[in-house]
């Protein structure tokens, strides 16, 4: 009976869903730590440093996502690297976020006056000082609606960690697909309900901390 | 030996010469106002002293230490020095009060609470003891200033740069801001940039009139405003006299 097998699945979706929220966490949370320093480097630190930043950004947002994990995964074992589906997947996913993220951080960063600077060293912080609680904070308030973006679109690139066997929702409907090819229609239709329903939740989530660390003389919507 | 002192300063942007050798020596709790026409290098002068754009030859040493050295610790000597400028660069992500205590905070590594109690007192002193929990947005333009030098006085420093405090404000709230200024006078030394007559006559110690990147005469309000020696001093004076109502602002 095709609705017992479905019954009967329900829990590994379940599963699968458990490790997308986990690989979504890790991921956005190595490319967001990753992204802010890059920015900061790629805007502050010396030309060279700042040149090297850029060429891993121009790299890493030219290359598919699953070519890079295929690389993490398939290639760098050659090279002595081994790491497991999770580990690659996590990784592949962090380092591409970092480089997305690192642009709209920069963007950001660009948009705060250069005054701000100014009034930090004048206090006789150095610039390290002057960055972290002066620029990163103003960046990061700045940045929330390309943050949220960013984050939608990992929380959906984790299905591809399928491609190298990391056994996440996305996978756990094909073992479905497989075991009663007749369900397949409906399997998939309730995975793309339920990563409708992340992202979804995650966007109403991020309205909220974009209106709360709204900084007063930023609010355009005030305008409508 | 001055408190603050400035030795022929030379800075140029590209190939423009703003500042062609200026020097000049400030005392402790001294209060020296600079007045000169537009592109004369007034600013240009403050952030020479404070290295926020160091200049291209000559010295400043402040309390025996000099600042334009490369192996002076600049952070350490900026905190010495105050600067309020033109625009108050408050930082936006801040209330009023985190805007003074930041300083005290993280640079001078006092603990949040004393440190917030001592902002507290400094925003009480510039009379804005009701707005500790505004955003700078939410300030009118002469708060902001009155942030400004309160994040200033916080880190008790020997001298405070002040580069047009009231060129941004509207004529009805630049007085609150030079009343803070005046009420200051004595305390501690201030270095002042401005085109506010009517403070340079009744509060400075000592008036230096600069223009074309160079300090064309200095000396008391009495001096300049009624026995001026050079003609374009004379001329100056009376021109922006008439201009801003010397006899009605900040008197």
């Amino acid at each position: 009976m095709a609705l017992e097998t479905l019954i009967e699945s329900l829990p590994s979706l379940l599963d699968g869903l458990i490790v997308t929220l986990l690989l979504t966490a890790v991921g956005i949370l190595l490319g967001t730590t990753l992204g802010v320093v890059l920015a900061a480097g790629r805007s502050y630190a010396s030309r060279p440093i700042a040149y090297l930043i850029l060429i891993y950004e121009k790299v890493l947002r030219g290359i598919p996502l699953l070519v890079l994990f295929f690389l993490i995964y398939f290639g760098f074992p050659q090279i002595g690297i081994n790491l497991d589906a999770f580990t690659a997947a996590v990784l592949g996913l962090g380092l591409r976020s970092s480089a997305y993220q690192a642009q709209i951080y920069r963007g950001a960063i660009n948009s705060i006056p250069e005054g701000q600077i100014h009034a930090a060293f004048s206090l006789g912080m150095s610039k390290l000082k002057a960055i972290r609680h002066v620029i990163i904070p103003q960046m990061l308030r700045l940045s929330i609606p390309g943050w949220s973006n960013e984050f939608t679109i990992l929380l959906k690139d984790t299905s591809l960690a399928f491609g190298i066997g990391v056994i996440e929702l996305m996978r756990q409907g094909r073992y479905i697909q497989v075991r009663d090819s007749s369900l397949v229609l409906i399997v998939f239709l309730l995975i793309a309900l339920i990563y409708f329903i992340l992202v979804f939740s995650a966007n109403r989530i991020m309205r909220v901390v974009e209106k709360k660390y709204q900084m007063a003389g930023y609010q355009a919507e005030a305008h409508r | 030996m001055a408190m603050l002192e400035v030795k022929d300063i030379y800075k140029s942007y590209g190939k423009v010469p703003i500042l062609k050798g200026v020097s000049f020596t400030m005392e402790k709790e001294e209060t020296k106002v600079i007045i000169g026409p537009s592109g004369t290098g007034k600013s240009t002068l403050l952030r020479c002293i404070n290295q926020l754009s160091p200049p291209d030859k000559g010295q400043v040493w402040l309390d025996g230490e000099e600042i334009t050295n490369p192996k002076t610790n600049i952070n350490k000597m900026r905190e010495k020095i105050g600067f309020v400028f033109q625009d108050f660069n408050l930082f936006n992500h801040l209330t009023a009060l985190r805007n003074v205590s930041i300083g005290l905070e993280k640079v001078k590594k006092i603990e949040k609470d004393a440190a917030q109690k001592r902002a507290l007192q400094e925003l009480t002193r510039v009379g804005l003891e009701a707005q500790v929990g505004q955003y700078p947005a939410q300030l009118s333009g002469g708060q902001k200033q009155r942030v400004g030098i309160a994040r200033a006085l916080a880190m008790d420093p020997d001298v405070i740069l002040f580069d047009e405090p009231t060129s941004a404000l509207d004529p009805e709230l630049i007085g609150d801001v030079l009343d803070v200024m005046k009420s200051l006078c004595g305390k501690v030394a201030m270095l002042v940039v401005t085109h506010e007559m009517g403070f340079a006559r009744n509060v400075a110690d000592e008036i230096i009139f600069m223009e074309g990147g160079i300090i064309v005469e200095q000396g008391s309000p009495k001096e300049m405003f009624t026995n001026a020696k050079m003609a374009r001093t004379k001329e100056f004076l009376g021109r922006i006299g008439a201009l801003y109502g010397e006899d009605e602002t900040g008197g």
